[in-house]
């Protein structure tokens, strides 16, 4: 049970950080969505972000810079394993869940739905 | 006397952005954080409680529970997205979606059924991408940066 | 100096053209609105029956002008030109529309101060007896409009507290010469682009209040008249920010504008308590809520004579990507009642 209470924290902390930044900076919510995924690989790079991960779980890998870090860590060892081309096919290896679902429902829910109006 | 009006144009300018930064009502600051973080610490929950449940149920090991999680999210979120739910919430929660990886996914998804109307091709199937498309730009970029230093530096 | 001018901005029109019908289509939230029943029609859902927004946009900019000239008991045919634009890429609405009426057509692009340029272009070719009668219009449609300038509809993102809501809708106008009508038009002040630096394309008001009070103080110093002059000055969609910003800048000037001579379009359209944050916005605000409120007041004698000033925030997102400031402009046409 404590570690919800972590992932809850964590995660909710770096959304509360993302709120604070659109509020107050100029970044839009598309910038706030490459700053998180930049920074994520950056500071995961580091070897900052495992501990984070090892902490509070999904409140530290749902948020985008866990993306980052996946893409950082699966570049990493992509790398060990296969040398200068895994720098290349270990970012998206490790993320290719994520990103091959956000396409394939993208287009299935284009399939079956059609935009609406917010409120009429 | 042409720098005297240039000068004169920008300190009216300057009054200007003073007066429209009185008139303008601020966004609550306090507010928005508070419900971006409870809404964000409610999905990354959810999140945690998937990948448990990955690893239990279906023997997952612990990167294949954090995919299982990543694509449950991703497939509500398009889910509650093409039903006209999710921009509600996001509405009340503010960077608490835009942040986890439903924020991600939506972005996808939200060009995707907006320009179907244009085609499957080059409506749905090429907007896709305008507003996530940097996101893997320069993650992916970034990614595969690390991946070379790391093959030359090994730290 | 032409000899139908005043001062350095204003046309004061001789024959005084009149505005012989005028008709408004309006979407489902405009319609619950405080004025929501005075439209000629309120639309039952945002698509209107088509298979796009786009084309919906279209639909209504084609309804409101064929309401308009039945209204009027004239036929296409009769009709010698045709003003109009809207928001959509190439103004595909006022241009699809003129293709099925096929009346010459001048296709115009003011942004959201379109209605008041084609009044005022429409009322110079019919006072100079160019041409009589002429169809004016303008119109916006949400849907189509945040593609254009902002998301995608489902993209869930959090509107901020100064952001406007573009009105669904299309408000056509007859001008001509005929022997009555709802009101005449006396004269027009054509507005300069002015651009004060603001770059946020979320506080459009701020963006387009200097250029109002530029025009207006123009209008007052060509005309040496003052707001007490009309029984009301009314923007077109500064809304709440822009609105209270305009008085201020207004007051500056010494053309302060009392309260109860005062009204927005976009403060006047939308329910307080649908969240549309600042008001409404887009041609469609001021075109419709001029057919629909001010145009009966007029002829209902309620009002004897208003400055109607549509104000436009020129934004494309393309220079404002790329760093450009959104600049403003605002035309203002004197309506007077009466025959």
């Amino acid at each position: 049970m404590i570690m919800y209470l972590k992932v809850f924290l964590v995660g909710g902390l770096l959304c509360a950080i993302g709120e604070a930044l659109i509020l107050k900076t100029k970044l839009t919510p598309a910038r706030i969505l490459v700053a998180y995924i930049t920074a994520g690989v950056l500071i995961s790079a580091t070897g900052l972000y495992t501990p984070l991960v090892r902490f509070a779980g999904a409140g530290a890998t749902v948020p985008l810079t866990g993306f980052g870090h996946a893409l950082a860590q699966g570049a990493i060892q992509g790398v060990q394993e296969t040398g200068l081309i895994g720098a290349f096919t270990g970012g998206l290896t490790a993320t290719a869940g994520g990103i091959a679902a956000a396409i394939f429902f993208g287009f299935l829910a284009a399939v079956c739905f059609r935009a609406k109006p917010k409120d009429y | 006397m042409e720098n005297n009006k240039q000068s004169s144009a920008r300190a009216a300018k300057e009054n200007y952005a003073a007066l429209v930064k009185r008139l303008t009502p601020k966004s609550k600051l306090a507010q928005g954080c508070l419900r971006a973080f409870w809404v964000g610490g409610a999905i990354c929950m959810l999140g945690q409680a998937i990948a448990d449940a990955g690893a239990v149920w279906l023997d997952l090991n612990s990167a294949a529970a954090q995919t299982l999680a990543s694509m449950t999210l991703v497939f509500l979120t398009a889910l509650l997205t093409g039903l006209g739910i999710f921009d509600r919430i996001a509405k009340y929660g503010g960077a608490g979606t835009v942040v986890p990886i439903t924020g991600f996914a939506n972005a996808m998804v939200s060009p995707a059924m907006e320009f179907k109307p244009e085609g499957w091709v080059l409506g749905t199937g090429a907007k896709l991408f305008t507003i996530a498309g940097p996101v893997l730009v320069y993650g992916i970029s970034a990614s595969v940066v690390v991946g070379i230093l790391y093959y030359f530096i090994r730290w | 100096m032409p000899q139908h001018r005043i001062g350095a901005q204003t046309i004061c029109f001789e024959n005084r053209p009149r505005i012989l019908a005028t008709a408004s289509v309006a979407g489902p939230k405009e319609g619950r609105g405080p004025i929501g029943n005075q439209f000629d029609l309120v639309i039952g859902d945002a698509l209107f029956n088509q298979e796009s927004y786009e084309q919906a946009e279209h639909a209504i900019f084609l309804e409101a002008c064929k309401r308009c000239l039945q209204k009027a008991h004239i036929e296409n045919r009769q009709v010698q030109a045709m003003l109009g634009g809207d928001l959509l890429n190439q103004i595909m609405a006022a241009s699809l529309s003129a293709r099925e009426l096929s009346i010459p057509f001048l296709g115009l692009y003011g942004a959201c101060s379109t209605m008041a340029e084609s009044l005022t272009l429409g009322a110079i070719l019919t006072d100079g007896g160019y041409a009589s009668p002429v169809l004016c219009a303008a119109g916006s449609h949400f849907c189509t409009a945040e593609r254009q300038y902002r998301f995608p509809l489902e993209y869930g993102n959090q509107r901020t507290p100064a952001a406007q809501w573009t009105v669904t809708g299309c408000g056509a106008c007859l001008l001509g010469q005929g022997d009555e009508g709802m009101a005449r038009i006396t004269m027009a002040t054509i507005g300069r682009v002015v651009d004060m630096g603001i770059s946020d394309a979320n506080n459009m008001g701020a963006a387009m209040a200097p250029a109002a009070a530029d025009t207006l103080t123009a209008h007052f110093r060509d005309t040496h008249r003052t707001p007490m002059d009309y029984d009301r000055i009314i923007t077109g969609d500064l809304g709440q920010v822009g609105s209270s910003i305009l008085r201020e800048l207004m007051k500056e000037n010494n053309y302060g504008i009392p309260d109860d001579h005062y009204m927005d379009c976009g403060l006047t359209i939308f329910d307080p308590k649908e969240d549309v944050h600042a008001g409404g916005s887009g041609c469609g605000c001021s075109a419709t809520v001029l057919s629909a409120h001010i145009l009966p007041k007029l002829q209902s004698g309620e009002w004897k004579r208003v400055l109607f000033m549509a104000t436009g925030a020129l934004l494309s997102p393309t220079t404002n990507q790329q760093g450009e400031t959104i600049p403003g402009v605002a035309h203002a046409v004197i309506l007077e009642g009466g025959n």
